[in-house]
């Protein structure tokens, strides 16, 4: 077949709303926008480890410690399930690291700013988390099918993670004038970069097209963002938390909140490397990487030995 | 740098009940069957998924080919005799 009749029937399928399979025949294109786009998603959830990580031996009790490290290790599994499903696609595991130490990859922004207390591991559990999982909801019904059950499997865990954020919130809102100004402070923090995760406005997003044709993407951003907005600033007001945007009010007509303007600014600035934390991310994932080399050294070693006695 | 191998593919399966099927769940790198039967307990059963698992290297998956299904499956096709719902039921035969 040739690339034109290649797409043609590809695109049918789609349109059919039928999941593409690894050995499906798809177009070039499809290929190259899924493997970054689900090796950026990988890269986010291993690198999304290092602020949290960075709370453990700190957690203000052993039940807390308990939950933060099982949350920890589900984001781990998480960048695996996506890197597999990446793998089916033609890149191996090898490349795709190589290609975030070089910068090739990016990864979720939101990482690159700093967990500073106890309070951004409960905001970032209930925004960040939030966040990703209305994000990742939407991908579920994404076209190809190792992504979209990866999806599956992923939100089934997400919910877990974005209660026991929103626990440590409201545990802390009941507690001391200290406490719930450090609450408040993490919240003033962590809401605009939040909003941000769902990436630019639909007006500014001209490469979506290929995204919204192909399936790959069924929600626009702005649809998004207006979703976890929606959800979030009720339960910010249950427990007494205000959101730090003096423009953000309820539109009786549209049925949904208006917000202020975001800082896009701010938001180019931290892709393109100057964000608080970018430098220490990379370098910390790149330390770990090469000194966990002597382990992967072993293991093929072990794999030629076995293959030599049987 | 030395060669950074990522190791062999795995296929896990998983039975989340006994007398289940096993179901394919995803996959794993691993450099042996002990590997790679932790790895895939550690990444696909956090949350008491399964009774058992299987992992299978990926090279010794055959599968068919997506494109041929149509001649791949054409045997059973027309043959609507396999169904229940083929056969009509005397009036008032009641359901065994
Ligand atoms: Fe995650
Ligand atoms: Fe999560």
């Amino acid at each position: 077949m040739d690339a034109i009749a290649i797409e043609n029937a590809f695109q049918e399928k789609i349109d059919k709303d039928l999941n593409i399979e690894p050995k499906d025949q798809m177009p070039e294109k499809y290929r190259l926008h899924l493997i970054r786009q689900i090796s950026q998603h990988a890269h986010s959830e291993v690198i999304g480890m290092q602020p949290e990580g960075n709370w453990i031996t700190r957690a203000p009790s052993l039940r807390s410690k308990q939950i933060l490290l099982a949350k920890i290790q589900d984001e781990g599994g998480h960048g695996l399930y996506l890197y597999s499903a990446a793998e089916t696609l033609g890149i191996s595991r090898e490349e795709m690291i190589e290609q975030l130490h070089s910068g090739k990859a990016k990864y979720s922004n939101i990482f690159n700013y700093p967990s500073l207390n106890w309070a951004d591991i409960g905001a970032i559990g209930w925004l960040v988390d939030g966040a990703a999982i209305v994000n990742q909801v939407s991908l579920q019904r994404t076209s190809y099918g190792p992504y979209a059950r990866a999806m599956v499997r992923i939100c089934k865990e997400e919910s877990f993670h974005q209660r026991q954020g929103y626990e440590i919130m409201a545990n802390m809102m009941k507690g001391t004038n200290e406490q719930k100004a450090m609450a408040q402070d993490a919240m003033n923090r962590w809401w605009w970069p939040s909003l941000m995760m769902f990436g630019p406005h639909d007006s500014d997003s001209p490469n979506s097209g290929n995204a919204f044709k192909w399936k790959i993407k069924r929600q626009s951003n702005d649809v998004l963002r207006q979703r976890f907005i929606d959800k979030t600033v009720q339960q910010a007001e249950v427990i007494g938390l205000s959101i730090p945007d003096k423009d953000l009010k309820w539109n009786e007509e549209k049925q949904c909140y208006d917000h202020g303007e975001i800082n896009w600014e701010e938001f180019n600035q931290v892709i393109n490397g100057n964000g608080p934390c970018n430098k220490q991310r990379m370098a910390h994932h790149i330390k770990y990487h090469n000194e966990g080399a002597w382990v992967r050294e072993a293991a093929a070693a072990y794999q030629k030995h076995i293959n030599e006695l049987n | 740098m030395s060669t950074d191998t990522q190791l062999d593919l795995w296929e896990v399966f998983i039975q989340s009940r006994p007398g289940s099927h096993y179901t394919h769940a995803g996959s794993v790198h691993a450099s042996d069957n002990q590997m790679a039967l932790q790895n895939a307990r550690d990444i696909y059963t956090r949350r008491n998924e399964g009774t058992s698992i299987w992992v299978v290297p990926a090279k010794y998956v055959s599968a068919s080919n997506a494109e041929d299904a149509g001649m791949f499956f054409d045997p059973s096709n027309d043959k609507m005799y396999r169904h229940p719902t083929f056969y009509v039921m005397p009036e008032g035969a009641k359901q065994i």
